[in-house]
């Protein structure tokens, strides 16, 4: 199965999890695993899902999420895991 | 399983160290495309290009968009056109109507640079591949999208002299026949010795005859992820810089490992290698130069510039082989000067001569690249520098090149400006004592010996 990271980065505020968790359960992708912190003030998160079963394409799915991290007021993407793995593992 | 700090320094990478992947470049061979018929040659020529490059485009942008890695060129490199028009053409307007073709076959699958209007001269050269090398001027001055190579000595050949000197005419010929569009037509034109088969990067890219049918080549970058891994280990001893080197090199080059392996996969292509090149651009943050002063420079050319240079090219080297299971292409450092923000800073601050410059060659890849230089400055003296150039890769079995440009009406220290990828660059001095006799004597220089290194 392969897996896509969501990072959320920005200024902390109300419903951000929310907002995010909402739209991805909308569009049937499956959340694996989340972790977050918040540094000097700056929301965190990276979300690792499952977003096989949805029936957008990654990349309507990838721009929607910009979409409505520009509406929260942070920054959203979607990308493969492929991409951390292979720089980080050997 | 990933965490969020390593998520977080990939993502850091693309966002605030210009980490890209420089380019895909689609190899593809046009001998299958050969007719001694112009027409039907041009038509096979079109027509095989557009049919296997068809997807190029589109596939990397859909990558780009998966990943969150920006691919920012994607290109083509075919069979030298040396080769492939040596039946069909009789003269060198012949060879322009295949240039054309390559320039409209480029623009009808969207790439930016198609490259391969190129001949093999190393020991000697052909009559048809005489006219190709007279009909570059033309073609560049005809076309947007052509690059055009001449390989004019090897290793194992020795330096085709001839070729050398009628190079030198070229280059004048394209600074005043491209003119208007700031000799835009010599930025297009390179001169190699040991020109490799499978280089993905512009403008020297063709698509070599001990090639497969088609391949993908990947071309990494990098320069400004270098930079600030560096920047973190200042005053450290140089064990510790040759590491953090490696290893950054290593994370870069495995991104383009993954590009390369899904744009096979996607396009049903065969992977062919990764260039491991550093490529700098003109964006502030993007350069070499910046990474040398890193290392402990005042400014690129100081004393110490060449051993700095060498070893930050064997440590990308160490590091890279690891990520990717085929490494091929130039394989090093680029130090072209209108690229690279901190190399023109160093030229207008005195710092950098065309002298030094060709020292650093002598331990990077690849050569003189993007010089600008006084217009006035003699066919023969350009021919010259390609020699001295050519005769360090054949002695030092390393590629070397040559892509300088005379800019007619501009003197030492004055500004002309490429444009894009291209840059800007400052008009450097050159040694103006006469070689004339030496490039007029003819003939080839022959092999160097393999034994008795010294």
């Amino acid at each position: 199965m392969k897996k896509t990271v969501i990072t959320v980065v920005g200024k902390d505020t109300v419903g951000i999890i929310a907002k995010v968790c909402t739209y991805l359960a909308d569009n049937n992708v499956n959340i694996l695993d989340i972790s977050q912190t918040i540094v000097q003030d700056y929301f965190n998160m990276m979300m690792i899902v499952d977003a096989n079963n949805s029936e957008k394409k990654f990349g309507q799915l990838s721009d929607e999420m910009a979409e409505l991290g520009e509406q929260i007021g942070v920054q959203i993407k979607m990308q493969s895991e492929d991409i951390f793995n292979i720089m980080h593992r050997i | 399983m990933i965490n969020l700090f390593e998520v977080k320094e990939t993502n850091d990478m693309v966002e605030h160290e210009n980490l890209d992947v420089r380019t895909i470049t689609m190899g593809i061979s046009l001998l299958d495309c050969i007719d001694s018929n112009l027409d039907k040659l041009n038509e096979n020529i079109y027509n095989k290009i557009t049919t296997k490059a068809k997807n190029l485009v589109a596939t990397g942008n859909e990558i780009e968009k998966e990943i969150g890695i920006p691919i920012v060129n994607k290109r083509i490199s075919v069979t030298p056109i040396g080769l492939v028009g040596a039946s069909a053409c009789k003269s060198s307007e012949d060879f322009v109507s295949i240039a054309k073709t390559l320039d409209r076959a480029a623009k009808e699958v969207g790439v930016n640079f198609i490259g391969g209007y190129s001949c093999l001269v190393s020991k000697g050269m052909t009559p048809a591949e005489e006219m190709m090398i007279r009909s570059i001027p033309q073609a560049l001055a005809s076309t947007d999208r052509v690059c055009s190579s001449v390989n004019v000595g090897s290793t194992k050949t020795g330096l085709n002299m001839d070729a050398i000197k009628l190079m030198g005419e070229v280059i004048v010929e394209t600074d005043v026949i491209t003119k208007d569009a700031d000799c835009l037509g010599c930025a297009k034109l390179v001169v190699f010795c040991n020109a490799p088969d499978d280089n993905p990067f512009m403008a020297g890219a063709f698509h070599g005859v001990t090639e497969a049918d088609c391949i993908i080549n990947v071309g990494v970058s990098g320069p400004g992820v270098v930079k600030n891994a560096l920047s973190k280990v200042r005053g450290k001893n140089f064990e510790v810089l040759c590491e953090t080197i490696k290893k950054t090199a290593f994370k870069v080059t495995r991104v383009g490992q993954l590009v390369a392996q899904e744009a096979s996969k996607r396009l049903g292509v065969p992977f062919g290698i990764i260039d491991l090149s550093l490529a700098p651009t003109p964006a502030v943050g993007d350069s070499v130069a910046e990474i040398l002063e890193e290392i402990g420079l005042e400014r690129v050319g100081a004393p110490g510039t060449t051993a700095a240079l060498a070893l930050l090219n064997d440590q990308v080297k160490k590091g890279g082989v690891m990520a990717s299971s085929y490494v091929g292409g130039l394989s090093g450092a680029f130090i072209p000067v209108s690229e690279d923000q901190g190399m023109i800073d160093a030229v207008n601050a005195g710092a950098l001569t065309l002298e030094k410059l060709e020292a650093m060659t002598c331990v990077c890849s690849v050569g003189l690249d993007m010089i600008a230089i006084p217009g006035d400055t003699k066919a023969t003296t350009i021919s010259g520098i390609i020699a001295d150039e050519a005769a360090i890769g054949m002695i030092n079995q390393k590629t070397t090149a040559v892509r300088i440009i005379p800019v007619p009406d501009k003197k030492v220290g004055e500004m002309v400006e490429f444009g894009g990828l291209l840059g800007y660059a400052p008009v450097m001095p050159v040694n103006n004592f006469s070689c004339d006799a030496f490039v007029n004597r003819g003939g080839r220089i022959p092999a160097p010996i393999h034994s008795f290194k010294n």
